[in-house]
């Protein structure tokens, strides 16, 4: 295999695990906040106002970690930066042995 | 903005020398013209009477809306905060509803409109603190409840307000990115329902993101108000205490 096509299996490989990884811990996270605030809401449906707007707040705390997660993903596939030295390094040698 | 772009910053209409005129700007100015002309042609001939037109109803709706969150959160007079939380809001609520505008390329998709408006929170929560407690009093707000946590303090600012812009990045693109890649796969039942979804996610991250630069705003004053109604506790109760005689009086 060449250099160009072992970064570029790697790279999705690891956006892959990347996404995987990061979206456990937020999952259960929310998961375990949207289930307190529902039974807060059962048990004081007057309070569902200020319940619903601090679960929001609350899960996009939570959910930052998946973002990054995602950002992280969303780089190493549309804007990976060693994908695009090696393909500058690759044009040069060309340039250079043509 | 097709799959094979990673943000409308790259989508250039013009190049001047150094200067790109690219997507993020030309519909960070559409957005802008549509709040400006909207409004200025909503407010023109409003009426104070049982009717309205369905626009200044509109726009009643929102500014109430705004009006209450803010009060609610801050336990404050919302006035002098609903320019700037209002602006935050209205805007990328516009952006992201004009998302399903086939052409038009979400602004706060990209970086730098993100990191521009949390930039806007980074400077607003100290001037609104300055303007309420006063330079010094504000200041020290950092020095507590150590002088030892002043870096930390620091750092916590700007982190919080980092973490703000890439969470709105990051929901916007991922919006994006899921309805470009469903069009190329399945191209019309699974990316239209995605678009609705990623409509839902926009204004939820709109109200997010306001409802977080008050809670910053909030925060930055609040903690000097709590020391200053427990000194004002203190004294209450170490008045209120000594002699009998005034306490049978009362």
């Amino acid at each position: 295999m060449t250099d160009v096509s072992v970064i570029g299996m790697w790279s999705i490989i690891i956006a892959g695990v990347t996404i995987a990884v990061g979206s456990i811990g937020p999952a259960l996270g929310e998961a375990r906040a949207l289930a307190e605030a529902l039974s807060g809401i059962a048990r004081q449906p007057d309070e569902a106002a200020t319940l619903t707007r601090t679960l929001f707040v609350g899960m996009a705390m939570v959910e930052s970690t998946a973002i990054y997660c995602l950002l992280v993903s969303l780089i190493l596939i549309f804007a990976n930066p060693f994908w695009k030295h090696v393909i500058d390094v690759a044009a040069k040698a060309a340039n250079a042995g043509g | 903005m097709g799959p094979e772009k990673f943000s409308p910053d790259q989508w250039v209409f013009l190049q001047w020398g150094s200067f790109q005129l690219n997507a993020t700007i030309v519909f960070t100015w559409v957005v802008m013209a549509v709040l400006v002309v909207g409004s200025w042609l909503v407010t023109r001939k409003l009426s104070s009477g049982k009717t309205m037109s369905r626009w200044q109803n509109l726009l009643e709706v929102v500014v109430l809306f705004l009006r209450r969150e803010i009060r609610s959160l801050s336990n404050q007079d919302p006035d002098p905060y609903l320019p700037f939380v209002g602006t935050l809001f209205i805007f990328i609520a516009t952006s992201s509803i004009l998302s399903i505008v086939p052409g038009f390329a979400v602004p706060t998709a990209s970086i730098m409109t993100t990191l521009a408006l949390a930039g806007c929170v980074l400077i607003g929560v100290p001037v609104y603190g300055i303007r309420n407690l006063g330079f010094g009093t504000y200041l020290r707000n950092y020095v507590r409840p150590t002088p030892l946590m002043l870096p930390f303090n620091i750092l916590g600012e700007i982190t919080r307000t980092a973490a703000l812009a890439i969470r709105l990045f990051g929901n916007m693109l991922s919006g994006v990115k899921i309805v470009s890649t469903l069009s190329l796969v399945a191209p019309l039942g699974p990316a239209v329902i995605m678009n609705a979804f990623g409509l839902l996610v926009g204004m939820i991250q709109a109200y997010i993101f306001a409802l977080l630069a008050m809670v910053y705003i909030a925060s930055g004053m609040q903690r000097e108000r709590r020391i200053r109604q427990k000194i004002e506790q203190v004294e209450r109760s170490r008045a209120s205490k000594p002699p009998d005689s005034e306490r049978s009086g009362q």
